[in-house]
């Protein structure tokens, strides 16, 4: 779409764009292709020769059993943040749905952890389940569960899952909320006076005509999890015990700034660049069809 | 609803009470931990009713940070978090505003490669492009400062969509009877589209807003000096401390007042906040 009515000045809109293009390319275009350049570099440990070796970095890093294990860990993070997060937001949304009284006020208090940053989440529940001071972790206790994240690598992954769920719940339940208002009432209550019973109203009603929003969340939460859950692991785990919690992002941020290993960790980064570039592309081509119906 | 199901809907609220629990509890437990001295928490668990030492672990916390880890005082990262926060969300729009601005209201060369260059942003986010931003940072000397904490978050494809998408949205009739009445772009600009665009622009504010205070890595990164550090970076460090066991009473107050400001601003204005929220994803 364009506008008919059109400015013709050639310097003031030159003027207007110049301070966004100028940090874009300072700040975005420029380091990206740096991580590109350096990503086919191998530098020797004092940085000051480095030698152009093709895509060996990228051999070597799926030639690396701790990388891959990092990207499985990843994935079933992600997998089980999402699944956990939608799941809880899609129940909590289709009860308050339902209710006539008092939706907004529950909206409110569900809605507000979306403000609370990844790392304060995580420091919350890492407090919470404390093997020898937390309330979660004194409770299991009492029904023989021994919870312990610094040593056992599955309690420090549940950790970061809940806290990463608790945290993305109250975004997920405002979409969903908001499309569950936007389906015609007049569509579930002809089913209703058909006599189809709410269970069946949902399978067959309401959550096909939810799943474009379902879908679109599921992106988002992928990308959540990829990327800005970094603070939770970070601030809480720091990756462990053992690397049982470093996830992709975690890695990237571990090997250049920790292990200092630049042409691995740039690797690393145009992976990650790659993992977002398609996650944004499919993202784009679901708007695209959303617009066609 | 034609039916009346009385038992779904006390399930529904049963459901409901409880989404609202699990969600506070976190912060329930953090605020009692905050008002506990340190030695009762040491006795073996978490008290469960608020103890009345609220006052005093806050002001420490606020005046002098916490002693043991060493770390800077409270009142001066929550106010670092402002700056940056602040810079981000004013920055932002600031800088997008006109830039859609041009895109959408002037026909001018590269107008097309601009465009795509703000897009591919969207595809850049920080985490991804550390090590290198880092370096550009560093090498424009512009470690601890305010600049360095914001200026590489400000350049940020959504706002400058969603303003364009508004304005896309402008009828013709008023640039074209600003132009027959004589009114330049700049006039045009600031008399008629940022009078219309005062809504979409609070809503992105509330949203950027908690985007700049929520910040982590980055602050993380570019700090080595306290006098910069902001509040919810800060926060680990006081974990990492040398002692045995971190000051479980001084973290958790810090905790809720490195939470406060956003859920406050959340709270309080929900409906720009659903709206940015729901908007920034069109």
């Amino acid at each position: 779409m364009e506008k008919r009515v059109v400015f013709t000045k050639l310097g003031l809109p030159i003027l207007l764009v110049a301070p966004q293009i100028i940090i874009t390319l300072v700040f975005f275009i420029w380091p990206a292709s740096q991580a590109l350049y350096q990503s086919v570099l191998l530098e020797d440990a004092f940085g000051l020769r480095s030698e152009f070796v093709w895509l060996d970095n990228f051999t070597a890093l799926f030639s690396d059993p701790h990388y891959l294990d990092s990207f499985a860990r990843t994935v079933v993070f992600s997998a089980a943040t999402a699944g956990l997060s939608l799941g809880a937001a899609l129940f909590l949304a289709v009860m308050a749905d339902r209710v006539l009284k008092g939706a907004t006020a529950y909206r409110t208090l569900i809605v507000w952890p979306y403000a609370v940053a990844p790392a304060v989440a995580g420091v919350l529940w890492f407090f919470m389940f404390n093997p020898s001071i937390g309330v979660l972790a004194y409770l299991l206790k009492s029904i023989g569960y021994d919870w312990n994240h610094y040593l056992d690598g599955t309690d420090a992954m549940m950790l970061v899952i809940l806290a990463a769920s608790w945290k993305q719940v109250s975004y997920n339940f405002l979409f969903f909320l908001a499309g569950l208002q936007a389906i015609p009432r007049s569509l579930v209550e002809a089913a209703a006076i058909d006599g189809a019973r709410p269970f069946k109203r949902f399978w067959t009603i309401v959550f096909p005509l939810l799943s474009p929003t379902a879908f679109f969340l599921l992106v988002v939460n992928t990308v959540y999890a990829f990327f800005d859950t970094f603070g939770i692991v970070h601030a809480t785990t720091s990756g462990g015990p053992a690397q049982s919690t470093t996830i992709l992002v975690y890695k990237v941020f571990n090997d250049g700034f920790i292990g200092l290993d630049l042409g691995g960790s740039a690797a690393q980064s145009v992976v990650l660049m790659a993992v977002v570039i398609t996650l944004t592309v499919f993202q784009f081509r679901y708007i695209e069809r959303k617009v066609a119906y | 609803m034609v039916e009346n199901r009385p038992w779904l809907t006390v399930l529904s609220h049963v459901v409901l009470c409880l989404g609202v629990l699990v969600t506070a509890l976190p912060i329930w437990i953090a605020f009692v931990a905050s008002t506990h001295p340190a030695d009762s928490m040491l006795s073996g668990r978490t008290p469960l009713l608020p103890g009345g030492y609220l006052l005093e672990i806050y002001a420490t916390v606020l005046g002098s940070g916490v002693k043991a880890a060493g770390s800077a005082p409270v009142g001066m990262m929550l106010w670092n978090s402002l700056v940056m926060a602040l810079m981000i969300a004013v920055g932002k729009i600031a800088i997008s505003i006109i830039a859609a601005y041009a895109i959408v209201y002037f026909r001018f060369p590269l107008r097309k490669t601009c465009f795509w260059l703000i897009f591919i942003t969207l595809m850049l986010p920080v985490e991804v492009r550390i090590l290198p931003t880092f370096g550009v940072v560093a090498s424009l000397d512009m470690l601890n400062s305010y600049w360095g904490l914001s200026v590489p978050l400000i350049a940020s494809a959504t706002a400058t969509f969603l303003f364009r998408q508004f304005f896309l949205t402008v009828p013709e009739e008023l640039a074209e009877a600003a132009r027959i009445d004589g009114a330049g772009p700049l006039k045009f600009f600031r008399d008629i589209l940022l009078p219309l665009s005062r809504t979409n622009i609070a809503a992105l504010f509330v949203i950027l807003f908690i985007y700049g205070w929520n910040q982590y890595l980055w602050p993380l990164l570019v700090t080595t000096d306290e006098g910069f550090y902001t509040i919810v970076m800060g926060i680990q460090r006081m974990l990492q401390a040398e002692d045995a066991e971190p000051a479980w009473h001084q973290i958790m107050a810090t905790a809720m007042l490195a939470m406060l400001p956003p859920v406050l601003v959340v709270v309080f204005m929900q409906r720009l906040f659903v709206k940015g929220l729901i908007e920034q994803e069109k």
